[in-house]
């Protein structure tokens, strides 16, 4: 019989634990409704009170942030330092995305508020992929991140009557590919996930970790093996899209550069946020039983991600060394992260039998993860700075003697190459220094052969770009129409996250440390 | 006697059905007949989760579909909203006249 809902009732499912996403989710209803009403000379607030929602969210997981796994929704969604840890790096981006967005909206004709609605909701997409312990939230968090953003990467669309203008075509056709590889993925995710449910009749991850045995062993009968195999490996592909792995990355360059630079700078973090969070919970929670041999192999996918990562470092690394406009270059050097991320995950799969290394693992791809994000959103504000209104300004050639007209963005831009390089004391160096060391303690050799190797070669395209800004010099330096107020905040904002990631290590270190996914 | 289909049939048709689709998606050149071929790979996903719920006797499969079906309609709106952008200004919904970036 059904009872009626008390408010013990909301304790007991213990809903406050998924405050801080449903507090974003309520927070970006209500800018909705207020943007409507606000007049028009009063438009300006909508970011404030963007920030502001943030700002909240933000605050209300610094205080549920609790190591211990509780879970609600019925088990579907859980909360632990992962979920906490995660959460923070999204909202960071999202505060970050909102800053650089103001005054390039303005600028750029495109100030509508809905912009920043969608951002928001981008965000609460990722909070619940983040939490995601059942394959309709990893579905449902997935979208809801996907679908604000094939939206806003065609923003630069809006109300424009002058439709030929190459930043208009760009950002549509930057949407368009986006939208059609991104339902593409998701269709492979969601049979993935069918095929999954198929095998153990659940779409809980917990209950498929449990079902995953039994069907193994007794899998000469049935064909519930196969199906788990065919699903692991759809997801893995649907997911593999998302956070831009080779083979899956052809989206990524064209989108990166067609999209509006505010919104580059967002989903190059945001979205491999959410991916990752995905792979990690599905592989790690869902599918590490998933052995050829129970007990004595590792996990069957962990072969495919090591070789997804190898190709991922060589393929974004080269390529990236070839490209003429940053954001392009930018977008070539996020693929090649995500195999530094990528090579994390392989090793706690590979070492899944011993949950200590497989722990550091985990942990070492989340400090990647919050490196990658101070670094990138700080490389795509000082793009932004440099960016003329009409998309032009985006070339390596732009930043020629950079220092001399402003030395600031010049310093600024040179810390954001030493760390995506990663030189010591920047958060790149942390994040590498981390994964690399969980990749030999897991046994992964060539692995770590490779990824040092590359970061070797990644350092000829970022340190061009700084000889380009100190060595050589231009007539005229580059007007930085973009460089305001909320843009230096926000560079400051990414310098300070650089440091302190790659200095005081002990404190992002802490945060993390009580991770344990296995 | 009842005939009950077996869980199998509808397996292989859906397999089926997603491969089409997949196809679909990367032989066709109109904008319109990719989105149609996307919604054929997530019906497929449908037919598929109806099946093992059936199978399993579980909510949970039909439930997803649900999810699957309201965020494919979101998705086709974005889609076609999308679709008639890019018509007013290249006159054109095929999806080899988006070549604006090389490299």
């Amino acid at each position: 019989m059904f009872e009626s809902p008390t408010l013990q009732t909301l304790t007991d499912y213990n809903i406050w634990i998924a405050l801080p996403a449903i507090a974003l989710a309520f927070g970006t209803m209500f800018l909705l409704v207020i943007d409507v009403f606000l007049p028009a000379n009063r438009k300006h607030w909508t970011p404030i009170l963007a920030l502001v929602g943030i700002g909240i969210s933000f605050l209300i997981n610094l205080f549920t942030y609790n190591p211990e796994q509780t879970s609600t929704f019925g088990g579907m969604f859980v909360a632990d330092a992962f979920t906490g840890f995660l959460n923070i790096v999204v909202l960071i981006t999202a505060f970050i995305s909102v800053l650089l967005s103001t005054d390039y909206l303005r600028r750029t004709e495109t100030n509508h508020g809905e912009y920043y609605i969608l951002l928001l909701l981008s965000a609460t997409g990722a909070m619940f992929m983040v939490g995601a312990n059942d394959l309709i939230v990893i579905f449902i968090g997935l979208e809801l991140l996907s679908i604000p953003l094939y939206i806003l990467s065609a923003f630069r669309v809006t109300y424009t009557d002058d439709r030929d203008a190459t930043f208009v075509l760009k950002s549509e056709e930057s949407g368009m590919k986006y939208f059609i590889l991104g339902a593409f993925s998701s269709a492979f995710l969601v049979y993935g996930s069918a095929l999954l449910f198929g095998a153990t009749g659940t779409t809980n991850l917990r209950e498929i970790f449990a079902a995953v045995g039994p069907i193994l062993e007794s899998s000469a009968e049935n064909s519930g093996a196969l199906l788990l195999l065919i699903g692991a490996a759809l997801s893995l592909v649907g997911l593999g899209f998302k956070i831009a792995a080779v083979p899956f990355h052809m989206w990524t360059p064209d989108v990166y550069e067609g999209a509006p630079t505010p919104i580059t700078a967002y989903m190059s973090v945001a979205a491999k946020v959410g991916g990752f969070a995905a792979l990690f919970r599905l592989m790690i929670v869902g599918l590490s039983g998933l052995t050829l041999d129970a007990g004595v192999d590792p996990a069957a996918w962990q072969g495919t991600i090591q070789v997804i990562a190898a190709v991922t470092l060589i393929l974004g690394n080269f390529v990236a060394l070839s490209q003429t406009n940053i954001k392009r270059m930018l977008a070539y050097s996020s693929i090649a992260h995500a195999g530094y991320i990528l090579m994390a995950v392989a090793a706690v799969g590979s070492a899944g039998l011993v949950p200590d290394i497989a722990n550091t693992a985990a942990q070492a791809g989340l400090v990647y993860l919050l490196a990658y994000a101070f670094t990138n959103l700080g490389a795509f504000a000082v793009v932004l700075a440099l960016e003329n209104n009409d998309g032009t300004g985006t070339e390596l050639s732009d930043f020629n003697g950079l220092y001399n007209s402003r030395p600031m963005l010049a310093l600024a831009m040179a810390l954001f190459m030493f760390s995506l390089t990663g030189i010591p004391l920047t958060a790149g160096f942390m994040g590498k220094w981390l994964v690399f060391s969980a990749a030999v303690q897991a046994g992964l050799i060539p692995l770590t052969i490779i990824g040092v190797l590359t970061s070797v070669i990644s350092a000829f395209y970022y340190v061009r770009v700084i000889v380009n800004m100190f060595l050589l010099t231009e007539d005229e330096g580059s007007p930085a129409v973009g460089e305001t107020a909320p843009v230096r905040y926000a560079v400051y904002a990414s310098m300070a996250g650089v440091l302190i990631v790659g200095i005081a290590v002990p404190l992002v270190t802490n945060l993390v440390n009580m991770v344990s996914l296995v | 006697m009842d005939f009950v289909v077996p869980t199998e049939f509808f397996f292989v048709l859906s397999l089926v059905l997603f491969v089409l689709g997949a196809l679909g998606v990367l032989l066709r050149k109109n904008a319109i007949l990719v989105f149609m071929s996307v919604e054929l790979m997530l019906n497929s996903a449908n037919l598929a989760l109806v099946a093992f719920a059936r199978q399993w006797n579980s909510l949970n499969g039909h439930i997803f579909v649900f999810f699957v079906m309201t965020v494919a309609a979101a998705e086709v709106a974005v889609g076609l909203a999308l679709i008639v952008a890019i018509f007013k200004s290249k006159r054109s919904i095929n999806i080899d006249d988006l070549h604006q970036m090389e490299g």
